[in-house]
């Protein structure tokens, strides 16, 4: 397994969010973390960058433990994490958010043929590549941080609800997106409470409700389940 | 006319000190939204350090001036990392008082230390006074040229660092948002403490030339001098480095005509000024209107 999560528990102050949650990613994998509002799932992908404090239980990706790990060193070994609500630095120039997705990468002729690829990807962002953050629109934004986390050759995609707020057709190309980033071998953790897209592109995925994992398994086994389609799915 | 450029001289002199001190306020602002209180006394420590420093045989207004630089940019990465950085994430109000208290501290530690104490101290001629005719009686003199050449020389490095550079761009990111900036792969609490040193490296620098122009030094200098530049950076919109350029030169030449029309308006007429400016635009000059962060 390239990533290894067992029994973590992540606190705010007295407020327990993370109850003991263990689930794991394998090289090739989409995996899935679904669930409603408030489950857990920002504080787990922000424990695993470094950013949340994490009370209890072991993070290990590629054999190595990430707790106590500072954030910029956990990217530097090859976690790329895409934060909730699109966090585009909005006080810099499109192509400047794209040289900072490639920021502890020294390989300079490696990052122009990155940055090549991203405007081929999105060629709105090429069109407003001096331009700053803060004017594009929100599925730009999008497309973006998307694009800023490919920049960085990483080895374990986390991606926190890159739906969230964006028209349909929007969320199409980015689910798209996600896919051809699995297929360049790019392993993804993805967080949804979108979980009928999630699950259509996920190899597995796990269940979670106010910090545990209630269901897990094969992602197209749980969108058949009844307490899924229920809970989750709308129906 | 001759008056006017004479002083407006005078003004752009004093002006450019300015500017180089609320470059740290606005920087250090910019990065962690704190009005460093402790500020103005880096200014006073440059000037003490050149003091010391150009005692020292063969040391001139290059080294001093360095010498100047690097001590309160140092002590600042050490004020920032020791008091500052344990309080990251607390309310404002605790970074802020613990400022206030760093500041009381420099300005009365000085006072014991043996061979520095409270009294006025005669300021090093580092640079030979000369004066050039300008313009009919208008005259501008070695220490002026000094004065300006050394900020614009400082002040564009600076600029051209934070525009152009990977680390200024890091500085950029951490100061839209630290996490973000931290999933980056960017070592916040480094950054961080870069601004801070890049910040009292001016500070100190605009303690020598604040000297070098009113050649009395004491160990409250950097009261009156930091509020001033500090008002300056307000005036120009805080957080925007242009603003902070903008609004010391405004203060200085402000301050200039004031006094030449009026001595006692002298001190007043910047808050004047200010009062004036954010009645109508509350972000400063050059500052963005700003959502209050959470
Ligand atoms: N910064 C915070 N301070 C206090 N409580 C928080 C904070 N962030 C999240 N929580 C709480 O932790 C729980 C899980 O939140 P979160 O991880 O954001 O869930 P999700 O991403 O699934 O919506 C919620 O009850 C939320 O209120
Ligand atoms: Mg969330």
């Amino acid at each position: 397994m390239l990533l290894e999560v067992k029994d973590l528990r992540v606190s705010y102050g007295a407020i327990e969010a993370v109850k003991g949650i263990s689930f794991s990613v394998a090289q090739d994998e989409i995996v899935t973390l679904v669930g409603a509002n408030g489950a857990g799932k920002t504080s787990i992908l922000r424990a695993l960058s470094g950013l949340a404090d994490v009370r209890g239980g072991s993070i290990l990706y590629a054999d190595r433990e990430l707790r106590g790990v500072k954030p910029h060193e956990i990217v530097k070994r090859g976690i790329s994490h895409v934060p909730e609500g699109r966090l585009a630095f909005l006080n810099l120039s499109v192509h400047e958010n794209l040289l900072l997705g490639a920021y502890i990468r020294n390989d300079t002729k490696g990052v122009e043929d990155d940055l090549a690829k991203v405007y081929e990807l999105f060629p709105r962002l090429k069109e407003r590549a001096r331009q700053i953050a803060g004017t594009l629109s929100g599925g730009e934004q999008q497309m973006l941080v998307v694009g800023r986390a490919l920049m960085s050759e990483c080895k374990l995609l986390l991606l926190d609800e890159p739906s969230m707020g964006l028209a349909p057709i929007l969320v199409a190309e980015v689910f798209a997106t996600i896919e051809r980033v699995r297929r360049m071998g790019t392993p993804v953790l993805l967080v949804e409470q979108n979980a009928n897209m999630a699950l259509s592109i996920a190899d597995r995925g796990y269940v979670l409700e106010t910090g545990r994992v209630t269901l897990s398994g094969k992602a197209s086994d749980l969108a058949q389940m009844d307490e899924v389609r229920a809970a989750y799915l709308g129906e | 006319m001759e008056h006017f450029l004479q002083l407006l001289i005078f003004g752009v002199q004093l002006g450019v000190i300015y500017a180089l001190i609320a470059m740290g306020y606005t920087m250090v602002y910019g990065i962690i939204r704190l009005i460093n209180f402790a500020h103005g006394d880096l200014v006073m420590i440059g000037a003490f350090t050149a003091y010391f420093a150009a005692r020292v045989p063969g040391v001139g207004f290059v080294p001093a001036l360095l010498a100047a630089m690097l001590l309160p940019a140092v002590l600042s990465v050490l004020i920032e990392r020791l008091a500052y950085r344990p309080l990251r994430g607390r309310p404002r109000l605790s970074v802020l008082i613990t400022a206030i208290g760093v500041s009381i501290f420099l300005e009365n530690l000085p006072r014991v230390i043996p061979f520095i104490g409270p009294n006025y101290r005669s300021f090093p001629k580092l640079i030979e006074f000369r004066e050039f005719p300008l313009y009919g009686s208008a005259i501008v003199n070695s220490i002026q040229i000094t004065n300006v050449i050394a900020s614009a020389l400082l002040l564009s490095v600076m600029v051209g660092i934070v525009r152009f550079t990977k680390s200024g761009r890091a500085m950029r990111a951490v100061s839209f948002n630290k996490d973000a900036a931290a999933l980056m792969g960017i070592d916040v609490d480094r950054t961080i403490s870069i601004t801070f040193f890049i910040g009292a490296a001016l500070a100190g620098a605009g303690g020598v030339l604040y000297s070098l122009t009113y050649p009395m030094i004491d160990i409250l200098m950097g009261v009156w001098l930091g509020t001033k530049a500090f008002v300056a950076a307000v005036l120009g919109g805080i957080g925007s480095l242009p603003g902070a350029v903008l609004g010391g030169l405004l203060m200085g030449i402000v301050e200039v005509f004031a006094t030449a029309l009026y001595s006692e308006l002298g001190y007043g007429a910047g808050f004047i000024v200010l009062i004036l400016v954010l009645l109508f635009r509350p972000e400063g000059l050059m500052g963005k209107p700003t959502i209050e962060k959470v």
